[in-house]
């Protein structure tokens, strides 16, 4: 991964000083609770229901082992309500009806954005935090506020076999692009960008205020294919193709471009229509037109600073060269060798077998495999790793994946570089360690945002409802049989679970103090699987917390007795049924599932 | 950057001075005889006016005065500094004293910007 230079470290440094003396002067009463806000924000510090909450970023999602490790660390020391805080507040959430899991403390939690958040750490020590989170040149900046955010991409960016241009240096690049940059840090609202390098888009790039796709054109020179306007929220809109081809030298000219003419013309006065998304969707071609004129002018008359020459994309590649992994020999005996040892462990052991299908992906070196280290399990929520897991998962990066990791889009970390013939051996450990669940895509492998239990915007809870299904769906058999489904949860319509681009999407809602939950059918993230990046479609009114899990098992009842074999003979995923026979059979059976009045409230 | 108060700001002479509204686009404006623009920022949150500093200082090349005015906190003068701004009116009530530690504390940044225009990798190399 991209090492940091001098000049990098003391930036993340300064950055994490910079935080102290502004935490300080709010603690002097120099800086009002208003004026600290944004600068807080803009360090990845929320102030959450019960306690404030830390987003760490995680540029693109590559971690490393010492970084795990200070996680760890933080989880572990930081991560900790006083005792009377935590009372208050498990009181407080036992007065909403209906089982919930406890809340939990000493955690890091993996966001669907690829960073790391921790819900119980007292501001008082935000600033210990940043300072150790910068010896592993770690940090939080514009991990929230209206900036431009953490660029995220694909999990399998760099290892991927259908990979075109490796996306990592021009994500390293646009993010040191976009880190305090004077212009953008107070924009109409927070400005999102994902970038894939892939022909499969894993990275969602049609559900951000900028999706780039790294592509070669015919003459072999590599470019972006750039989406403007996407974006989720009260109005999900797919990004739309402002360019089809840009060099890669011009991107950041380009970028700001994009950004400067948003911050000029982007509304202000409703933070629900601030987004690029709306601006693009009102202007349409004339905020395209305006954008080309401004990148001209930016060439022309600006003398075009951030062309990006050969030799400083070199620089930043040279970070991302593979690593050093004493590989044998690859022979095709070697390979046939390690896949042979393979198959006899996985005929004897189905569990083994069952992972290798669904947690192992291809690697571009047939010698390798990228692993997924399942953080989706019973008595645990979507993504979270207590402080022992993610020192021992941080001791199998370091072991199994030449010290590197990714923290994927669907709060899982996955392994880049895992050796063939040590598969069953890292298999052996994560097993051990609880998460080697062979659910990866399967419904149990949910996204879903903290909801109420932590978070201050939640309409209603998410957790809950990831509990009861994780529960109700726990005979891999019946998981297996019921194939890729993006099951994706939301607590409130700021989207943060993604449940827009859900095969099955639930929206928590707040109807006169309880909550409530919409269930949308048909979305999704742009993956080949699931078509091009659509919101998906609500079924009906909303559900009751308790009517949630027998409406999920009434729409898969459905998929069951309606799917078909496909063309190769393989059995059709869900939402291939959904898009062969439309909604109104799910509907039906969705509805049909509500429980009278009487208890849909009170069982 | 220099800091002055409200009250100097008040006093000082407005002739050749433009005050120019977040809406306004500034590359539509004859500029002869100016020699000080007043921006607003109607709340510190508000980053209209770090675009049009940048446009006037680096795309129009305006040699003059750029005046940050309105909700102006010393967290911001980084920022202002490096879109074009030269002079800041410290919003009402803020306390100047750990103003210059701000604008000393980073090294240098990754992005060119309308006062130093080449970005990081261009001045290594």
């Amino acid at each position: 991964m991209y090492q940091y230079t001098e000049f990098d470290k003391a930036f993340v440094r300064a950055r994490a000083a910079e935080h102290r003396d502004q935490l300080e002067r709010w603690q002097a009463g120099q800086l009002s609770d208003e004026q600290f806000r944004p600068l807080r924000l803009q360090n990845g510090w929320y102030v959450q229901r019960y306690a404030p909450m830390l987003r760490v970023a995680v540029p693109y999602g590559e971690i490393n082992a010492a970084q795990i490790k200070v996680l760890a660390k933080i989880a572990r020391e930081f991560d900790t309500p006083d005792a009377a805080l935590l009372a208050e507040a498990q009181a407080a959430q036992d007065k909403i009806p209906g089982l919930a899991p406890k809340l939990t403390t000493n955690y890091g939690h993996f966001t669907t954005r690829q960073n790391v958040q921790f819900n119980w750490i007292p501001l008082s020590k935000s600033a210990d935090v940043m300072e150790l989170l910068a010896t592993v040149n770690m940090h939080g900046i514009q991990t929230s506020g209206n900036c431009i955010r953490n660029t995220t991409t694909d999990e399998l960016a760099g290892v991927a076999v259908d990979e075109v241009v490796d996306p990592r240096p021009y994500a390293e690049l646009i993010r040191q692009w976009s880190t305090l940059h004077p212009e953008f840090a107070h924009l109409p609202r927070k400005f999102k960008i994902a970038i894939t390098g892939a022909t499969e888009d894993r990275a969602a790039i049609g559900w951000h205020d900028v999706g780039l796709q790294v592509i070669q054109n015919a003459a072999g020179e590599v470019g972006f294919k750039v989406l403007v306007g996407g974006g989720m929220g009260r109005t999900p809109i797919n990004g739309v193709v402002i360019r089809e081809f840009l060099p890669w030298q011009d991107i950041m000219n380009y970028l700001e471009a994009v950004v400067r003419v948003y911050n000029r013309w982007g509304r202000r006065d409703n933070k629900y229509k601030a987004r690029i998304k709306i601006l693009v969707k009102a202007e349409g071609q004339r905020y395209f037109d305006e954008v080309e004129t401004e990148f001209r002018e930016i060439i022309e008359r600006d003398g075009a600073p951030h062309t990006l020459p050969q030799a400083e994309l070199d620089r930043v590649k040279a970070g991302f060269v593979d690593p050093a992994l004493n590989l044998p020999e690859n022979t095709d005996e070697w390979l046939a060798q390690a896949e042979a040892a393979l198959s006899i462990e996985a005929a004897k052991t189905p569990a083994f077998a069952r992972w290798l299908v669904r947690n192992v992906k291809p690697h571009r070196n047939p010698q390798l495999r990228a692993v997924s280290l399942s953080f989706k399990r019973p008595g645990y929520a979507p993504g979270d790793a207590t402080a022992e897991q993610l020192d021992a998962a941080a001791a199998l990066v370091e072991k199994y994946s030449a010290g590197e990791a990714r923290v994927s889009h669907t709060q899982n970390l996955l392994l880049p570089w895992v050796r063939l013939d040590q598969l069953h051996a890292l298999w052996l450990e994560a097993k051990a360690l609880g998460v080697a669940q062979p659910n990866i895509g399967l419904l149990t492998d949910m996204i879903a945002c903290p909801g109420g239990d932590y978070c201050a915007l939640a309409n209603a809870r998410s957790i809950p409802t990831a509990s009861a299904i994780t529960e109700r769906y726990q005979d891999l058999d019946e998981l297996e049989d019921l194939g890729h489904i993006d099951f994706h949860i939301s607590g409130c319509i700021n989207s943060c679970g993604h449940h827009h681009s859900g095969h099955i999407g639930i929206l928590g809602v707040d109807k006169d103090g309880k909550e409530w939950y919409q269930v949308t059918l048909g979305g999704s993230d742009g993956k080949d699987l699931s078509g091009a990046a659509t919101p998906g479609k609500v079924v009906g009114p909303s559900f009751s917390s308790f009517e949630v899990p027998d409406v999920i098992e009434a729409i898969l009842d459905t998929y069951k007795q309606l799917r078909v074999a496909t063309a190769n003979g393989k059995q059709e995923a869900f939402i291939e049924t959904l898009h062969r026979v439309g909604h109104d059979p799910f509907k039906a059976a969705a509805n049909a599932a509500r429980h009278p009045a009487a208890d849909a409230e009170t069982v | 950057m220099k800091i002055i108060t409200a009250q100097e700001h008040q006093t000082a002479s407005k002739t050749g001075v433009l005050e120019l509204a977040n809406d306004v686009d500034p590359r539509t404006l004859d500029l002869s005889g100016i020699s000080r623009i007043d921006l607003q920022f109607p709340a510190f949150t508000d980053g209209r006016a770090y675009s049009q500093a940048f446009l006037l200082r680096r795309r129009l090349r305006f040699a003059g005065e750029l005046r940050a005015t309105g909700d102006v906190l010393i967290d911001q003068l980084v920022q202002m500094k490096r879109t074009g701004f030269n002079v800041a009116v410290l919003a009402e009530g803020v306390d100047a004293s750990a103003a210059q530690r701000q604008l000393d504390r980073y090294a240098g940044f990754y992005q060119g910007s309308a006062v130093e225009t080449k970005p990081h990798f261009a001045q290594v190399a």
